[in-house]
């Protein structure tokens, strides 16, 4: 490899993770790795382009913000990854694979081992060779076969069974009688058998971690650590940046204008404007005042403040969502899954029929060794193998397809809820619109007014100044020369302009309730009033449509004013209840649960996040707030709203082949069962049969990649 | 029967071979980023073979 690479004698610093999504090229990681290195106290940096993460290594006393500045020096946005992010179950991946490894390599070599007995051989060497079999399928199952075993145990302990109960007696089952078998010379042993049952099954289970990994890891590159932490004052009047977690009640907060809250806090001193939205739902810049209570997670617009600091963590606004969140998730994960569903049923049918096999040889007088090799053999026979790969295969099939046309899909359970969805719950800022305001009457605006205002407009970070800028950098306007631009906090820019005085900035009389609008003056007397409005996402219209079409009615739920709302329902034609708190979103949707209704949920902000974990299905747009892609169960990126009908649709093909699938490991099972019950169920055939279906059912699935067009 | 003795062991011996050369490549990494092992075949190392 030709990057430099860190040398492990720089294991003793610290290290920081940060999501770069800017990286799309060889050429990046070169930058990056080389360019970090040495800079303000780096000593090295390792690039993972898989995840679009970036390792640092760094000198203890570089804080944060020095560390995303040194990627902005390179040209790359960088966010901090928190800590929960990057562990979390990786190690389960890891673990499955090498299980899987083991497994195939077991089975290769029994099956080996095996074909030489079913070709002929006999008397000792076919003894010999099955203690051989036996000496490697005994580890392979004591260890391969662990995942298996803790969850049925897991399941009988509390007095439930799932897929895992059949799979641990049919090996168990399988693997003691051909050591008996093996030990009195004869002449079927099952190893093969079971080893290739338990290598099938972890191919399933592997792509099931695999999917669930993979999401995650693009949605936690999504994530914007969104307030990583704060400058705060000290007793001596300096500054100094600490983390959000060693924010304490009492400090004072130097908050940039841009900047978001990393706690709740009381204004000290300075006017500014505050953006809600990701808190309240509510589109229009809020002001504040010294006295104000800010929240955490909030978007200081205009002007720099100081901030006491009221409550932090767990004392926060956002942490009282985060519990509501919480409480609301826990219907979510009382759901139980097809394939477990699938096993309630097929478990005790197995388990049945298997003791029915031996009793009815037992009776017929076969004798108990006979009868037994009948029923293990109808246990084997019988092997969920089609079953336990056939949901697994279809839902990364799927996932793929879907994360080709932008949709990442956080786990197998949420295609199933999907697919299953019969009502749809929209939030209007931010996910009907874009949650941006875009200035509507630039039209009627003369040339020399549209330079003015660009002039003045590129001095502020306001959103509406942003909004008005890119809005006509767009049209390729070119700036007017204004001299001595000003920003006032709360009332705008102001300048002068061949001689005159210039103002942009908010209008005089606010007549126009519910609208954001702007005022542009160029002789400090008349005003043209600039409107915006947040744009309604492009498809919108289609996609609700499609959705209705679907049989998903629509309706809105915002915690926006009505007169905001109102522009909206009527472009969608749907119905919307405005003006809602967190709490009553989620009481909305227990209500609609609770009449039957699956309620496939589509949200962004944080005061969405309650009912984002209660949907049935949820999922949200890449621009939500972090809590907000937490709950969902699917995100999707782009502007346009069309992803969710694509994921709807590829949901619903999805169950159809997941179905088609155990209708073909049934059918299989019809032709086979009587087979072995008859007794006529060798090995060989017992092989055959399993890898078979196995097949049938995979390449079954793989006819949905096309599913997400 | 002889040959078995022989073919035997070293059947399994090379199938253990590539398993634990798996499980090494796995442990140290080499499967962390596919994707990035790819793109790092195309970067030029000039300024670091002095």
């Amino acid at each position: 490899m030709n990057a430099r690479t860190p040398t492990h004698a720089l294991s003793d610093m610290p290290e920081t993770v940060f999501s770069v999504p800017g990286m799309r090229c060889a050429g990046c990681i070169s930058k990056l790795e080389t360019g970090l290195a040495g800079v303000g106290g780096i000593a090295a940096a390792r690039v993972n382009f898989t995840a679009k993460r970036v390792r640092v290594s760094h000198l203890p006393e570089t804080t944060l913000p020095e560390l995303v500045g040194a990627f902005e020096k390179l040209g790359f946005e960088a966010q901090p990854m928190g800590d929960a992010l990057t562990t979390g179950d990786a190690n389960d991946t890891g673990d499955l694979l090498k299980a899987f490894a083991v497994a195939g390599f077991a089975a290769m070599n029994i099956m080996l081992l095996s074909v030489s007995v079913w070709s002929g051989a006999d008397g000792g060497t076919r003894d010999m060779f099955h203690w051989l079999s036996a000496l490697i399928a005994l580890p392979t199952i004591a260890y391969s076969g662990r995942p298996f075993f803790k969850s049925a145990w897991a399941a009988l302990k509390n007095k439930r069974t799932n897929m895992d109960v059949p799979i641990s007696i049919g090996v168990t089952l399988a693997t003691a009688l051909s050591l008996f078998e093996t030990a009195t010379h004869g002449e079927h042993a099952y190893f093969d058998g079971a080893v290739m049952l338990l290598f099938f099954l972890l191919a399933g289970r592997w792509l099931d971690s695999v999917m669930r990994d993979r999401a995650r890891d693009g949605v936690t590159a999504l994530l914007r650590n969104t307030a990583p932490g704060a400058l705060v004052l000290d007793e001596q009047g300096a500054s100094q940046w600490l983390p959000a977690s060693e924010i304490l009640p009492g400090m004072t907060m130097i908050v940039a204008a841009g900047e978001r809250l990393a706690a709740d806090g009381i204004v000290a001193s300075g006017q500014s404007q505050f953006d809600l939205s990701l808190l309240t739902g509510e589109s229009a810049p809020v002001s504040v005042v010294p006295g104000t209570l800010v929240h955490a997670g909030t978007l200081n617009l205009s002007a720099p403040l100081q901030i006491t600091v009221s409550a932090v963590g767990h004392d926060t606004a956002i942490a009282d969502i985060a519990r509501l969140m919480e409480e609301a998730s826990q219907s979510k994960s009382r759901y139980v899954r097809i394939a477990d569903r699938a096993a309630r049923l097929y478990a005790p049918a197995v388990h049945t029929l298997a003791f029915l096999s031996f009793v009815g040889w037992m009776l017929a007088g076969a004798g108990w060794h006979h009868s037994l090799l009948i029923a293990v053999a109808v246990l084997i026979i019988t092997c969920p193998c089609a079953l336990g790969l056939a949901v697994p295969a279809a839902q990364i099939v799927v996932s793929g397809a879907l994360m080709r046309a932008g949709v990442l899909v956080k786990d197998g359970s949420a295609l199933e809820r999907l697919a299953e969805a019969d009502r749809v719950l929209l939030d209007k800022t931010g996910t009907l619109t874009l949650g941006r305001p875009d200035p509507r009457n630039l039209d009627t605006l003369t040339t020399d007014q549209k330079a003015v205002a660009l002039a003045l407009a590129r001095h502020s970070r306001h959103p509406l100044s942003q909004a008005l800028r890119l809005k006509l950098e767009a049209e390729g306007i070119a700036a007017a020369d204004v001299s001595g631009i000003a920003e006032a906090p709360g009332s705008g820019l102001s300048g002068i302009w061949q001689g005159k005085s210039v103002s942009l900035g908010r209008p005089a009389t606010s007549d126009a309730d519910g609208l954001l609008t702007t005022a542009l003056s160029l002789d400090g007397q008349s005003a043209v009033t600039v409107i915006f409005s947040d744009a309604l996402r492009p498809d919108a219209k289609d996609a609700v449509d499609a959705l209705a079409a679907l049989g998903l009615p629509g309706s809105i739920m915002t915690g926006d004013s009505p007169a905001a709302t109102t522009p909206v329902s009527q472009a969608l034609g749907l119905t919307a209840q405005t003006a809602m708190l967190p709490a009553d979103k989620l009481e909305t949707i227990r209500r609609l649960t609770a009449d039957g209704q699956k309620v496939l949920m589509i949200g962004d902000g944080l005061n969405d996040g309650p009912a984002l974990a209660a949907g049935h299905v949820s999922m949200a747009p890449a621009s939500a707030s972090d809590a907000g892609q937490n709950a969902a169960d699917a995100v999707f990126l782009g502007d346009s709203l069309l992803p969710i009908v694509k994921a709807v649709r590829a949901a619903r093909a999805t169950q159809r082949v997941v179905k088609q699938n155990f209708a073909m490991a049934i059918g299989y099972n019809v032709i086979a069962v009587p087979l072995a019950i008859m007794g006529l169920v060798t090995p060989l055939i017992a092989a055959a049969a399993m890898s078979g279906s196995s097949i049938i059912v995979v390449a079954n699935a793989l006819r949905l990649r096309g599913a997400a067009k | 029967m002889n040959g078995l003795l022989l073919l035997i062991p070293v059947a399994l011996g090379l199938g253990l071979v590539g398993l634990f050369a798996f499980f090494w490549s796995l442990k140290s990494g080499q499967f962390d980023d596919l994707d990035g092992a790819g793109m790092r075949i195309l970067i030029d190392d000039e300024d670091e073979a002095a």
